[in-house]
């Protein structure tokens, strides 16, 4: 399995053309405590870019972007009733959705850990 | 998710134990604190079981109800009048208004309202008319409305006015409507509204629920639209752009006429949202800027009262190439006769309208105040009124230079509102404490956490309501609060400290908020 990040503070982790997509530790940290999360239904057909999920915080609404190109196989129900996992833990149990990809090529454009943690110290 | 939505950093949950008690030494038995008063709900404070009226048991002879009678008590709270009376005048001194103090809120303009305007409204010919009377017998206010329309008008520099819409919001959809209808008029049916980053929130609501798609355009390190973005994004797709000016910010585009015509070459249409008018009233009209449609919040500009105080209205001024498609019902007059026109087949000069907007023709009263408000001021007057509120703006943003990052500062002078990040305040501190510092000082914080593009961000707007007197207050206060966050005081981290109640939990307001009330023993069935 190999975890791959976004430059919209995405974690998406991939094993053959099987993924699982989050948000990172960063992201939540920046949101504050999460209140609301829609996550998109199984068979849902995203192509990269598109909103994938919203992700609400007592200050703001964000989308949640699809990372690649795909075929939505599960969302994570776990958080409509529990919005706090993705504060306590964003990078395991708080995860999104997962999803089958269409083209495993368009990985190459992210971002490794290394990667995402310099990028960040940027900010 | 856009780096824009992070750009916040504002903390909700209340750590650990700092928890504000506002335990005093001294109790009472109450638990009132001298005038401030402990309020119960309504429900809590009356018996459900009273009433305070006096209703006689009638026993009809026919029972039509065919068994659907109610078996059971309505749970009406019961109160005398007095109580009730009492209970609301209660409430109302927790309340924070204008007519108690300086209110920064900022893009909301919250100016004084004079009593002038409450007079003119209460004219029993304004105030106790009903939309459904005969026209003949309403000339005046008919009247009213075409005066207040000419002079919108007027000082907008557009050639047409829809008066019907009820709020900036409102508004707002009305000028997309009237966008959509002109371009279906010709045949174009386009897909997409571009937003700048510094429009306010509602721009995008209002576009998409016009059924357009909205894209963003990105604002440059001065604060501005991109235009070279814009310019290049343009094209046979793209129906309008809906651009804040002033913006949210508080900062004048001064590139509006180039992207009027960069706009209108690529076949596109101009929305302004004009909530921001108060900056530029009598020295800056929007028509000679090359928009189309521009929403005016009577509500903001002119006075009339808003925050929970009383309805809006939001009219919205139409270009050329708009005015054949603004919403029934309007005014017209001919020689010295109003009428109104209602339906869209009655005239030719109705038939391409995009049709209502509202049951009946608008807010009467806030019209009354308005133009009582734009008459007693005259036209020098209107210029001082944008001259002072962004002189008020410009003298806070340099009053907190040295203690607060203005992070457009250095592009020039602020329009009616002044905005500031939370850069250099202590670890841990944040835009959430200054505000809530402020509410100890006896004021209503500012805007915070909007714009989005700045960092913890706390938008000012003194309006010209307030003397330098009141400002240089507020700014006293603003910087005691500053000063303790970039000090790092602990005892800030748990104000308020005197207000009625101590800092609130957000967090759980929602993620489990309670909506109704339930009598006790309900509530604990539930739990």
């Amino acid at each position: 399995m190999i975890r791959y990040y976004t430059e919209d503070h995405e974690w998406i982790e991939v094993e053959n053309d099987e993924a699982t997509v989050g948000i990172t530790d960063y992201a939540q940290g920046q949101l504050g405590d999460v209140v609301f999360v829609e996550t998109p239904a199984a068979e849902t057909i995203l192509a990269k870019g598109d909103d994938a999920a919203v992700v609400e915080s007592v200050k703001a609404a964000s989308d949640v972007y699809a990372p690649v190109s795909g075929e939505v196989t599960d969302g994570n129900e776990a958080l409509v009733d529990d919005p706090a996992l993705v504060n306590n833990d964003p990078e395991g149990e708080g995860w999104f959705f997962k999803m089958k990809l269409t083209d495993t090529s368009e990985l190459t454009a992210l971002m490794d850990e290394d990667g995402y943690k310099e990028f960040i110290a940027d900010l | 998710m856009n780096q824009r939505d992070l750009n916040q950093g504002r903390p909700s949950r209340i750590e650990g134990d700092i928890r504000a008690t506002n335990d005093h030494k001294y109790s009472t038995y109450s638990g009132n604190k001298a005038l401030m008063l402990e309020e119960p709900l309504i429900f809590e404070a009356g018996s459900l079981d009273k009433s305070g009226v006096d209703i006689d048991v009638i026993t009809p002879d026919i029972n039509r109800l065919g068994g659907l009678e109610r078996n059971q008590t309505i749970g009406l709270p019961g109160l005398s009048e007095s109580e009730t009376v009492r209970h609301y005048t209660r409430l109302s001194r927790q309340n924070y208004a204008i007519d108690l103090g300086l209110f920064p809120l900022g893009s909301c303009t919250m100016k004084h309202n004079p009593r002038l305007n409450e007079k003119m409204a209460r004219i029993a010919g304004f105030a106790d008319i009903h939309p459904m009377q005969p026209i003949s017998t309403v000339q005046g206010a008919l009247e009213l409305i075409d005066e207040l329309a000419h002079w919108l008008k007027k000082l907008t520099g557009m050639p047409a006015v829809a008066m019907s819409p009820k709020a900036g919001a409102h508004g707002e959809l009305c000028g997309i409507l009237a966008i959509r209808a002109a371009l279906e008029a010709r045949g174009d049916a386009r897909e997409v509204i571009l937003v700048p980053e510094s429009a306010h929130g509602t721009n995008p609501a209002t576009a998409a629920f016009a059924g357009y798609r909205v894209e963003e355009i990105p604002a440059t390190e001065g604060g501005r639209v991109d235009v070279a973005a814009l310019e290049e994004r343009l094209g046979p797709d793209v129906a309008g752009v809906m651009i804040t000016n002033p913006n949210t910010c508080g900062l004048f585009e001064p590139d509006m006429r180039k992207i009027s015509d960069l706009v209108h070459a690529a076949g596109g249409l101009v929305y302004c949202d004009g909530a921001n008018f108060n900056a530029i009233v009598g020295r800056v009209r929007p028509g000679d800027l090359g928009i189309d449609a521009m929403h005016i919040n009577l509500h903001k500009t002119f006075s009339t009262p808003h925050g929970g105080g009383g309805p809006g209205s939001g009219p919205v001024v139409l270009s050329e190439a708009l005015a054949p498609y603004a919403p029934l019902p309007f005014v017209t007059k001919s020689k010295d006769y109003f009428t109104l026109i209602e339906e869209e087949q009655s005239t030719a000069v109705a038939g391409d309208t995009f049709g209502r907007m509202t049951a009946f023709h608008g807010q009467m009263g806030m019209f009354t105040r308005a133009l009582s408000y734009i008459m007693s001021h005259g036209a020098d007057g209107l210029k001082q009124v944008s001259e002072d509120a962004v002189l008020n703006a410009n003298y806070i943003l340099r009053s907190m230079d040295d203690v607060l990052d203005a992070p457009f500062g250095h592009s020039g002078p602020c329009m009616h509102e002044a905005l500031f990040s939370d850069k250099g305040l202590a670890d841990g501190f944040s835009t959430i404490d200054i505000s809530k510092g402020l509410i100890d000082e006896g004021y209503h914080p500012m805007t915070m956490y909007f714009p989005l593009v700045v960092h913890g961000a706390m938008l000012v707007e003194p309006t010209e309501t307030e003397s330098k007197d009141a400002v240089d207050a507020f700014i006293g206060s603003f910087r005691n609060v500053v000063q303790k966050a970039i000090d790092g005081d602990n005892n800030l981290l748990q104000a308020p400290h005197f207000a009625p109640r101590a800092r609130l939990d957000e967090t759980s307001a929602a993620r489990r908020p309670i909506l109704v009330w339930n009598e006790p023993e309900t509530a604990q069935a539930a739990e």
